[in-house]
């Protein structure tokens, strides 16, 4: 599948966003909010990374005005579900925000806050769904899919959450365990889902065509002699070239070395603002790659039909 | 609404496509480019088109394979455009409710007033039969010439799709294949029609039908010894 820049810019900008909205409201929810100005500053990069990344995704629609549609479907879609878990959830977390930083406490500001967190996590699940119920994408149809789209947000979000409460003076050791042991998670099941993905059956020229009772299927000449639509955006072959590297990259720029930060940032408090903001920018970083590969290395059954 | 129609509708118009006679020449897809221009999609934007780098909307496409070798290998041309699927998750992935399956005849359509361009149910199809228009914005397919079909303006018997008025082997056949007594019906059972990728289950409703067995004797060159009769005399004259 072709990698599009504004779907990888929006699922890891906003999975990134949602992730530290979660955590800045769920580590404060007991009575929300215990520190203005964190969650005043901490909610609105959040919001900031949420709202960009909704924006990409929406520009790169063929009709944006029409967008407000796409909520519309949610009986059958998980992109409709998206839409609408996304924009309950910014209006929740905006209301916090505006509660945090306008002083206000008691019970209907924590509730606000129980409902940003929830739907915030609903976003999440329905993205990842988006990919995993795709049937043409054999490789996307791992139940594995689904829980990696959820744990990168917790990663990237709970990383932000560590540097940010350690910069307001607070603790953020307890974060930066949760962002840690989400990192050692995600290696295992990355590993997993490539293991899968290196097995899963394909679609091949003599199942798509049906011609494999004659025997092997080659195309011989194609339907069209420059490219077009579907060939442009279902197939991509750059990436089974630099797949190993960029692997390694996600393994060990992404996901070792940001758990080994988070770990010397528990070890030593004093540094532990230093070490979790560049675990942060790390995990993120490696959150772009992890995702063009997820794109770029999907076969797309309808290669068959072109001889692939 | 993109949820699909619950009546299992038991019209189910498609089209039938023999690749045993298709030879691969294309007309149908000209004709259906030159028809939907101006029908029901329209249009189907072409981007230079008079450059080095031509490319454009199409409804259906003709691939060329060749399948075996040597002796027992061939050469099949194949026609692709949508098979109009019975459950085809290229209407119930999208999010605005513009792709939809009509209850009444099972063909599948995308609504351009409401399609936002995000291009999903393309992701949704194996069989690369939707098409986007990046001059309109919009998600295109082929609509088996909803336009003609039912078009009361046209003599009966053009109310066909325009891929299978032009096709000059008459490779391919249109009906209601939901009707196990309809024409295409019967000649899918006695061809051995086919659906395409059915392990993936959209239950197409376009089936295919297989290309013939190859006749061996056609391709060795004539017996050089008459055996029999005034063919044989004159050899025996002529030798003598
Ligand atoms: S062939 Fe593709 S576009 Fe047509 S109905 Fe089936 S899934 Fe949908
Ligand atoms: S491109 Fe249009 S028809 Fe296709 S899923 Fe999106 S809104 Fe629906
Ligand atoms: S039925 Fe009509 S729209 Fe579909 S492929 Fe044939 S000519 Fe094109």
């Amino acid at each position: 599948m072709n990698p599009s820049y504004s779907v990888i810019f929006f699922t890891t900008a906003s999975g990134f966003g949602y992730g530290l909205a979660f955590w800045l409201l769920i580590l404060d929810s007991s009575n929300f909010p215990q520190d203005r100005w964190l969650s005043g500053v901490g909610l609105a990069l959040a919001l900031a990374a949420i709202t960009s990344g909704l924006l990409a995704s929406t520009l790169h629609l063929g009709q944006p005005s029409r967008a407000w549609r796409a909520f519309t479907q949610w009986r059958s879609s998980w992109l409709s579900r998206e839409g609408i878990a996304a924009v309950v959830s910014v209006a929740m977390i905006g209301l916090a925000w505006l509660g945090a930083i306008a002083g206000m406490t008691g019970t209907l500001l924590n509730a606000v806050a129980w409902l940003g967190i929830v739907a915030a996590i609903i976003t999440v699940l329905c993205t990842g769904m988006i990919y995993q119920s795709l049937k043409p994408i054999a490789a996307w149809r791992s139940s594995l899919t689904t829980p990696i789209y959820l744990i990168y947000s917790c990663l990237t979000g709970a990383f932000g959450t560590a540097a940010l409460m350690s910069l307001f003076n607070g603790d953020g050791s307890l974060a930066a365990v949760i962002a840690l042991i989400s990192a050692l998670i995600l290696i295992a099941m990355k590993m997993a889902y490539w293991r899968r993905a290196s097995q899963v059956v394909h679609l091949t020229p003599e199942s798509a065509t049906g011609l494999g009772k004659i025997g092997k299927v080659q195309q011989l000449e194609g339907p069209h002699t420059t490219g077009n639509f579907v060939s442009k955006e279902m197939g991509f072959r750059i990436a089974r070239k630099h797949a190993d590297k960029l692997r390694k990259i996600v393994l060990l720029g992404g996901l070792s070395a940001p758990a080994l930060l988070g770990f010397l940032g528990v070890l030593d408090n004093g540094l532990a603002a230093v070490f979790w903001t560049i675990a942060t920018v790390l995990s993120i970083g490696g959150a772009v790659v992890e995702r063009w590969l997820f794109f770029a290395e999907a076969k797309h059954a309808v290669s068959a039909f072109y001889g692939d | 609404m993109t949820s699909l129609p619950n009546n299992s509708a038991t019209k189910r118009l498609g089209l039938v496509i023999d690749l045993d006679t298709c030879v691969g020449c294309h007309a149908c897809a000209v004709n259906c480019k030159e028809w939907n221009a101006g029908g029901h999609m329209a249009p189907l934007t072409d981007i230079d088109p008079y450059g080095a780098e031509p490319e454009g909307v199409w409804f259906n496409r003709v691939h060329a394979y060749e399948a075996g070798d040597r002796k027992t290998g061939r050469t099949v041309h194949f026609p692709r455009s949508c098979l109009h699927c019975a459950e085809p998750q290229c209407v119930t992935v999208c999010p605005t409710g513009a792709s939809y399956k009509r209850a009444e005849d099972g063909i599948v359509l995308v609504d351009e007033d409401k399609c936002i361009g995000c291009k999903l149910c393309s992701w949704a199809c194996p069989y690369g039969a939707r098409e986007y228009d990046s001059h309109s914005g919009v998600m295109k397919k082929c609509t088996l010439c909803i336009d003609r079909i039912y078009n009361e303006a046209l003599p009966e018997n053009e109310r066909i799709p325009a891929c299978v008025a032009t096709c000059p082997t008459s490779a391919r056949h249109f009906g209601d294949l939901g009707d196990p007594n309809s024409d295409v019906s019967q000649l899918v059972a006695a061809r051995g029609g086919y659906d395409l990728a059915e392990e993936l289950g959209y239950q197409p409703t376009n089936k295919y039908l297989p290309p013939r067995p190859k006749r061996e004797s056609q391709s060795q060159p004539a017996n050089e010894e008459p055996s029999s009769g005034l063919l044989r005399w004159v050899d025996r004259l002529l030798s003598s």
